[in-house]
């Protein structure tokens, strides 16, 4: 039954979101195979954050079915995504400031019943390397800092994929380097669904890239595949006229 | 030494001076301090809800009269005893806080301020509107067979200072333990950012509505002792002064710290006992006290002093 194996992480089917008159998400399929990491991009607007939005539950689905191993959560709230093994780093970071950076990632640790505390919180930031700062105020860290911490704090709730929002964003050049290889350590561990616009950042990462345009995948597949697209270059660059 | 140590030592400390106090105080000043704990009972469930959670009630007043009128009623109306009497006062406050957290917990903000506000101007007019099974705003003596647990009758100073003493150690020690557990840190991270606690799995409905409940159950246990202590159970306390009185220690102490509302508790019951010796607009002063601490102070005094070294503060 290979079959069986190939099932994937999460299957989304037609997922639809619309804010008034204007489809956000339109009917967008999406399947995520276990331990890739999976791109998406698309100009600004695309609908990209309420994708991620609709996949973590921030925004209830208008129509379409998603499923995470083969099991139906299109009506799950948010908190019970998580629970089932979605962690969401938002676009902007999104910390607890004015507590240690100990309790931040606590927070999650102890959201997934992990028994040893000081461990499980070790281990999360170990891996970030900000092992040295657990007794600082998350608010008195470096912006990069927070970023990292944001990414401890989803790798402590232990998830089976991490959707992660523009990670890169206001990171300095050396930053973005350790980032990406921060990333790349987590597959095939984990899951990642990777929301970038650094294409630099996107080809060194990606095993299969979607690309979302007006709401629409375009185009889905290997880097190789995306850059040689004609409608993808065509959505980047404003349509055929602009690139004729 | 070790944080947790100096938490120990700091928080005994505090109680072994209030034990001691019974016996080095004059009767008048006694008798203040053992209203002063109960108050601080009552603010300290305030805090868990304010200070900790984030939840700004202006409707505290009924879980307080809930305590009161529960534990007074069921001496008056059933005539049971004080201790039966008194775990009715406490369940009464918790389930209040419950049933009010429901609906009320709908909303945030202002909003939550407004509604729990109407919901407890909404009990004090029932107990008017009641007022045969409640004495309605005359209220009415809690009769000396109810108040007598293991046959000490709490209204005479001793016992009083006891009773006191004993439900404060308890709330105290309840409320170290609850905001260095698992939950308490929940309860912060609410306060401080509700978006990111749900992203980590916690449905913030739930965690506020048990914050309330225990919030309510400190509220509730102080009514049903203050209707023991001092025998008596009225109307006004269920009024929105009663509802103020607790926002008002706890931001005055520090909110978001154990020792908090008894310190503000403390001083505001000592400054307004002093300028009402003084003047008949005692509350102008009162007022200019709360400016300056506004200006000088907006976390409270002990709030000032955890960011002024003393970081390890519960």
């Amino acid at each position: 039954m290979a079959a069986l194996s190939e099932t994937p992480l999460l299957e989304a089917r037609g997922l639809t979101h619309a804010f008034g008159g204007l489809r956000a998400v339109d009917g967008v399929d999406l399947s995520l195979k276990r331990g890739e990491i999976h791109a998406l991009i698309g100009p600004n607007g695309a609908g990209k954050t309420t994708l991620v939005s609709l996949l973590s539950g921030r925004l209830p689905l208008q129509g379409g079915l998603l499923r995470l191993e083969g099991e139906d959560i299109s009506a799950l709230p948010a908190e019970g995504r998580v629970r089932r093994g979605i962690a969401y780093t938002f676009q902007i970071t999104s910390i607890f400031p004015r507590l240690p950076v100990f309790d931040n990632v606590a927070l999650a640790a102890q959201s997934r019943g992990a028994r040893d505390l000081p461990a499980a919180v070790a281990e999360a930031l170990d891996r970030v390397g900000l092992a040295d700062l657990t007794a600082q105020e998350a608010g008195s860290l470096s912006y990069g800092h927070q970023r990292l911490l944001e990414l401890a704090m989803g790798l402590a709730l232990h998830p089976k994929l991490l959707i992660l929002d523009e990670p890169t964003q206001g990171l300095a050049a050396g930053e973005i380097a350790r980032f990406t290889e921060l990333v790349r350590s987590l597959v095939p561990g984990i899951t990642v669904l990777l929301i970038e616009h650094n294409m630099e950042v996107v080809m060194a990462l990606a095993d299969c890239i979607s690309v979302l345009n007006f709401g629409r995948l375009i185009a889905q597949g290997s880097p190789e595949q995306i850059r040689a697209d004609a409608g993808v270059q065509a959505a980047y660059l404003g349509g055929e006229d602009a690139a004729g | 030494m070790t944080e947790r140590g100096k938490i120990l030592l700091l928080h005994g400390g505090v109680l072994l001076a209030l034990f001691a106090a019974q016996y080095l105080l004059p009767a008048y000043h006694a008798n203040n301090l053992a209203r002063i704990m109960v108050l601080a009972v009552y603010a300290m469930g305030y805090n868990i809800a304010f200070g900790y959670t984030g939840l700004l009630s202006l409707g505290h007043a009924l879980f307080f009269a809930m305590g009161m009128y529960g534990a007074g009623m069921a001496v008056w109306l059933v005539e049971w005893t004080a201790l039966p009497a008194i775990a009715m006062g406490l369940a009464a406050g918790a389930v209040a806080a419950g049933a009010v957290g429901l609906l009320a917990l709908r909303t945030a903000g202002v909003s939550f301020m407004i509604v729990t506000l109407m919901f407890a101007q909404a009990g004090y007019l029932l107990i008017l509107y009641f007022a045969r099974y409640t004495g309605g705003d005359e209220g009415f003596v809690v009769e000396a067979f109810g108040r007598r647990p293991f046959g000490l009758d709490l209204v005479q100073d001793g016992p009083r200072y006891a009773a006191a003493f004993c439900l404060f150690a308890v709330a105290l020690a309840g409320n170290l333990a609850l905001v260095r557990s698992r939950f308490g840190r929940v309860m912060l991270a609410m306060r401080e950012n509700e978006a990111r606690s749900r992203m980590l799995g916690y449905n913030p409905f739930r965690v506020k509505l048990l914050a309330l409940v225990i919030s309510g159950l400190y509220a509730g246990a102080a009514g049903a002792f203050y209707a023991m202590l001092f025998g008596y159970v009225g109307a006004s306390f269920a009024m929105v002064q009663y509802s103020i009185l607790p926002l008002l220690y706890t931001l005055l102490g520090g909110a978001g710290v154990v020792l908090g509302p008894l310190l503000g508790a403390g001083l505001m019951f000592y400054l307004i006992d002093i300028a009402s010796g003084l003047t008949s607009a005692y509350l102008m002063v009162v007022g200019a006290v709360l400016v300056v601490l506004v200006l000088f102070a907006p976390k409270g005094l002990l709030g000032a002093l955890r960011e002024r070294g003393l970081k390890w503060l519960p």
